[in-house]
């Protein structure tokens, strides 16, 4: 296998009101990784340390192979990164942009640089400031897409895009990753794209990465198990249970370590086993970020 | 997500728009084409490959299995997988295996009524 995109370990970044702490991410190369996180948690801090952007108190980071800080220029070479408040020059035109970035970078590539201003549909002539917000992160993202990076750092790409600004961008990232040797990190709060587009998720709050995996790992062993519980009986103890709610003779168990023998168990006690959920990622998202905030409030 | 890939692709299977020895997409291909993860696409084709429904030439790609009545088998499953959802319903109501048969008898008696 070759060697990972991302390789991030035991990073930590304390500011005056904000600590990153022990953070460690892994993206392989051919994969997507969703970064999830509630606003504030340093989704932003951790990628523009993975640009070396921002250098870390302590900690490894290693991308595309290059040492973080140290080599930051020439792993910027095969990194595309966006963010939302990156900044175009209002008054020049998109036309005037792709130049730009063509002259920089030698890996720009002019036919799919045209063959996207067709399926974002935008023009080379348009003034930036004309754009409105969803053309703007599409045209964003063209400059960078266009130069094919093998690693693309994307901070909330489709955040406030409408439905099918959002299904033109997940379409143009699912066709990067057709590239074997290519990837992508993108941070959101919206977990619908994550749960449809990413291979690898890696939950972030508070300055801590609190859960990881990959993604059809995480959607089977979370459930939730809809239980009737009979009069002077309790339900058993089941391995991972996140959180318990009863009342009257229902009882809903929610657990991060599903397996079917749960079931069994449940009715060896006597219970019922009326239905087994599986989860949405953004029911299983609240639920272990609540989770963790009582266990570190404890 | 990966249970809705399975059903879209056994009832391509299934009308005959994907007959025996057709070669499927690859994974990275057909992820691209539904806007699905790999990982995702991954897990559905090694479903369909355990259940027989596809076989995998290692670097060669998936192809539809050589089986002549692989529409058949399929609907034969989709039927399992129906009775055994109403098995479970029928032991949520706390229903004997006979009142469950009664029932069955009953909906296919009302069937041959309607076809008469």
């Amino acid at each position: 296998m070759s060697e990972p995109l991302i390789e991030a370990e035991a990073v930590e970044k304390t500011y005056r009101f904000f600590r990153l702490s022990d953070v460690a991410l892994r993206l392989e190369a051919g994969q997507i990784l969703g970064f999830v996180g509630p606003n504030g948690a340093g989704k932003s801090t951790t990628i523009r340390i993975l640009m070396g952007m921002v250098r870390q108190d302590r900690g490894s980071v290693r991308v595309l192979g290059r040492v973080l800080p140290q080599d930051q220029a020439a792993a910027k070479r095969e990194i595309g990164f966006v963010s939302e408040d990156m900044q175009l020059h209002g008054a020049a035109t998109l036309e005037w942009h792709m130049r730009f970035v063509a002259a920089i970078y030698p890996g720009w590539d002019a036919d799919y640089a045209q063959t996207l201003l067709r399926r974002f549909n935008l023009h080379r002539e348009q003034r930036i400031k004309a754009l409105s917000h969803g053309e703007r992160v599409k045209a964003t993202l063209l400059l960078v897409l266009a130069r094919r990076p093998r690693l693309l750092l994307l901070d909330e790409p489709t955040t406030g895009l409408d439905p099918v600004a959002r299904h033109e961008v997940l379409a143009e990232l699912m066709d990067v990753v057709r590239d074997e040797r290519r990837g992508i990190l993108f941070s959101s709060h919206n977990t619908q794209d994550v749960e449809q587009i990413s291979d690898q998720i890696t939950f972030i709050d508070r300055g801590r990465i609190i859960d990881s995996s990959d993604k059809e790992a995480f959607l089977d062993r979370w459930r939730r198990l809809n239980l009737e519980v009979p009069a002077g009986l309790t339900v058993p103890h089941l391995p991972g249970t996140i959180e318990t709610t009863a009342s009257g003779r229902i009882a809903v168990v929610t657990t991060s370590a599903y397996t079917p023998g749960m079931e069994e168990a449940c009715v060896r006690a006597g219970l019922t086993v009326r239905d087994v959920q599986r989860m949405t990622l953004e029911e299983i998202f609240v639920a272990n970020v609540m989770s963790h905030r009582q266990e570190r409030e404890q | 997500m990966y249970l809705q890939i399975i059903e879209q692709i056994r009832r391509r299977i299934a009308v005959g728009d994907w007959p025996p020895g057709y070669e499927l997409p690859s994974i990275r291909a057909l992820a691209a084409a539904v806007q699905v993860s790999v990982i995702t696409v991954k897990r559905a084709y090694l479903e369909l490959e355990r259940e027989g429904v596809i076989v995998t030439r290692q670097g060669k790609g998936s192809f539809v299995a050589e089986s002549a009545n692989l529409s058949t088998q399929l609907r034969q499953a989709e039927l399992d997988e129906h009775l055994a959802a109403a098995a479970r319903v029928g032991s949520v109501l706390g229903m004997s295996a006979g009142e469950l048969s009664d029932r069955l008898r009953a909906a296919i008696a009302a069937r041959d009524e309607k076809q008469s």
